[in-house]
């Protein structure tokens, strides 16, 4: 079979602080200056005092990767933030240019990232379209022939000679992923796409995502959803720092990246100033997320008990304080509440609760989420006296459900709990 | 339904650009479709929401006409080498509004689409270019006014020379480019384009024959005054259309000489700065 991106010892440099200061918003000013010392600069480096490169900060976005994938693969790519993954999909969609190295990519290259880019608010939906068509490099031959399934697929067929200014978010968004979606590039590029939209346009995605590499194209797929990286593709390399530390099957690098400390850590720490005036004498300290062997992780196994610690400060006693968690989905659905003093007993125990610095621990059994991501909400209050401290969106994690129940099915689960049930089957005759 | 798309895949070669970049011609003509969709964008979005509409491209020109007749015919009385002073500066009202819409959409065509430049690639060429182009909407519809105006005033134009125009529209259209190039390259980086392009816009004016005549300016200093290449276009204009000036003596080759320069350079500058573009944006 062909080859369909051959990436050859690529590597990316920038200055660092490109994001902002001196390389972006470069006043000419700056120039002249430079441009008045050149001589002085060029003298040094010529007696081979050079400062040039030792002067300013480069920093290596992307390093040394090289792979090779074959048409018709679906590639995973994993890495915690600032791993390179964007800068490599970039270089791959040409939008800019490696410092080192060379890609060859056999065919067109399509990306979902790129949802909506172009549109313009005045113009119709019916005009959009062809001309977000016309960015993402489609004929207008070709826009004609897709156009009913376009605009099928938006489901926003009566409003499709409004202005797009006048839609919805939802309505927007679906427009704009339908006239991606139906780009037929030979390669696909995904980056997250699960991170914009509701529940159900993120199941249409993964759909339109799963028909695309069953088409036999060639797909790209960025995503810190561990349960859709490893539905999705057979393999799948993972970055760190910029170099490209494994490629190997999906489930294997993906235990990898899970195992090797490089998930973002799953902890929340107040700082002094973001705790309100009106949560004394109660401080919170930091939340924070642990797999069974009490690593801080981002991403927990829906196979695996999950440690969930909370630390705080009491500046004066408190009685009847009661220091607990809101379990709750993306969407906003609260799974669960729980609060360390629900037993009786330990209400008695800690009745009150002298100054000083505690942690409140608790272990969520195995099997009990689903897959996705689950927000971790803290509260700390005495019933019907005094609410001390709450976040209801303190931290989020993911839950990867390899080895769940039904998992030897590719689908998705709808409910937020995935619990392991004792099934029975009996034959009645 | 799908066959249009089965064509045989190109591969296409990525890695760091070394000196001068190709200008990649044949990346523009695959995006042609694009050039065609940014300026009917732009002509489009241009005058939605406006209560008057197109006839603003009439508006325009036709005020700056009238107050230019104030104060450089009525007050100032400048000699117009006989054709009505309304005329006489509508006619280089024309390629002059090309190329202010050129000099400002067109050097901030790349910073304004910035989330197009940092998410897909396409031949970034297309964005200053399709400025220009979109100025030659307004161009069309204001020359019908000065068809009008010509009527009104019963100038007769220059028949033996009007073939010409559409060459001095050329120059206008390559000058408006080149400096576009130029100044949108510029821009991505250093946004001081955008504090000086109203000063620049006003200065380049009075540099340029458009209100006056260029015969006001003394013999010695011409061929120094023709270094603005708009100068020569404007002058292009006047004589192709109306009949008055030289014709093509040394200081139009001058301004054609320059406006080829800035246009080339531009081009070679332009590409060598696009591989950096979705980094410094």
């Amino acid at each position: 079979m062909a080859t369909a991106i051959s990436v050859k010892n690529i590597g990316k440099q920038y200055k660092i602080g490109a994001a902002e200061s001196k390389f972006r918003y470069n006043m000419l000013r700056d120039v002249i200056v430079d441009t008045v010392s050149a001589p002085i600069r060029l003298a040094k480096a010529m007696v081979g005092r050079s400062d040039r490169r030792q002067n300013q900060n480069y920093v290596w976005a992307l390093k040394d990767v090289s792979f090779d994938l074959e048409e018709g693969k679906v590639l995973g790519i994993v890495g915690r933030n600032g791993a390179g993954k964007s800068t490599l999909l970039k270089i791959l969609s040409r939008v800019t240019e490696p410092t080192i190295g060379m890609v060859s990519v056999r065919g067109r290259v399509g990306s979902l990232l790129e949802v909506g880019t172009g549109f313009h608010p005045e113009l119709t939906g019916r005009e959009n379209i062809y001309m977000n068509g016309a960015i993402l490099g489609m004929r207008r031959a070709e826009i004609d022939s897709k156009f009913d399934e376009i605009v099928d697929f938006s489901e926003v067929t009566q409003y499709i000679d409004t202005p797009v200014k006048r839609y919805s978010s939802g309505m927007y968004l679906r427009l704009a992923f339908a006239v991606a979606a139906h780009l037929e590039p030979e390669i696909l590029v995904v980056d997250e796409v699960l991170a914009v939209g509701d529940a159900e346009f993120q199941r249409k995605c993964l759909g339109k995502m799963g028909d695309v590499a069953q088409q036999g194209r060639t797909v790209l797929f960025v995503s810190h959803n561990m349960s859709a990286i490893l539905r999705l593709t057979q393999e799948a390399i993972v970055l760190n720092k910029g170099q490209l530390v494994i490629r190997a099957p999906t489930q294997e690098a993906v235990d990898f990246y899970l195992s090797s400390g490089q998930a973002q850590a799953g902890e929340r720490a107040w700082e002094a100033d973001e705790i309100p005036a009106s949560s004394a004498p109660f401080r919170p300290i930091s939340l924070r997320v642990k797999d069974r062997s009490g690593k801080v992780v981002d991403t927990v196994r829906s196979t695996e008990s999950v440690h969930v610690e909370f630390e705080y400060q009491l500046d004066a006693p408190i009685t009847g304080l009661r220091v607990g968690f809101y379990l709750s989905t993306m969407r906003g659905e609260y799974v669960l509440t729980s609060f360390d003093t629900d037993e009786p007993q330990m209400f008695d125990q800690f009745d009150s609760r002298k100054t000083g610095r505690y942690i409140s621990r608790c272990v969520i059994p195995a099997d009990i989420f689903n897959e996705g991501r689950y927000g971790l909400g803290v509260n700390a209050s005495s019933f019907g006296v005094r609410r001390y401290f709450m976040d209801e969106n303190a931290l989020a994690f993911n839950v990867d459900i390899s080895g769940a129940p039904g998992t030897q099915w590719p689908e998705p689960r709808v409910g937020p709990v995935r619990p392991r049930l004792a099934w029975k089957i009996e034959k009645l005759d | 339904m799908t066959e249009i798309t089965k064509h045989e895949p190109t591969t296409v070669y990525i890695k760091p650009t070394k000196g001068l970049a190709a200008l990649n011609l044949r990346d523009l003509w695959i995006y042609r479709e694009l050039i065609f969709f940014m300026v009917w964008r732009d002509v489009k979005v241009k005058y939605k929401q406006t209560l008057l509409g197109m006839a603003w491209a009439v508006i325009q020109p036709l005020m700056t006409m009238l107050v230019f007749t104030f104060l450089f015919d009525r007050v100032a009385k400048l000699p117009t080498e006989g054709i009505p002073y309304p005329v006489f500066s509508f006619t280089a009202l024309l390629p002059w509004g090309l190329f202010v819409v050129a000099l400002n959409q067109g050097s901030r065509s790349l910073v304004a689409h910035n989330n197009m430049v940092t998410k897909i690639y396409f031949p970034r060429l297309i964005l200053p270019m399709s400025s220009v182009f979109a100025g030659l909407v307004d161009f069309v519809i204001a020359f019908v006014i000065l068809v009008i105006l010509m009527f009104y005033y019963q100038v007769t134009p220059a028949w033996n020379l009007l073939w010409t125009l559409p060459l001095f529209l050329l120059l206008a259209i390559i000058t408006a480019l080149g400096v576009a190039l130029w100044l949108s390259a510029i821009n991505v980086q250093y946004r001081d384009v955008n504090q000086a392009l109203p000063f620049l816009t006003q200065f380049w004016l009075f540099a340029t024959p458009v209100a006056y005549s260029a015969t006001v300016i003394s013999e010695k200093w011409q061929v120094l005054y023709f270094l603005n290449p708009m100068a020569g276009v404007v002058n292009g204009f006047r004589w192709a259309l109306l009949g008055i000036g030289n014709g093509p003596d040394i200081t139009l080759w001058v301004s054609t000489g320059i406006s080829i320069l800035i246009f080339i350079s531009g081009l070679f500058y332009f590409r060598s700065m696009e591989k950096t573009f979705a980094d410094t944006i």
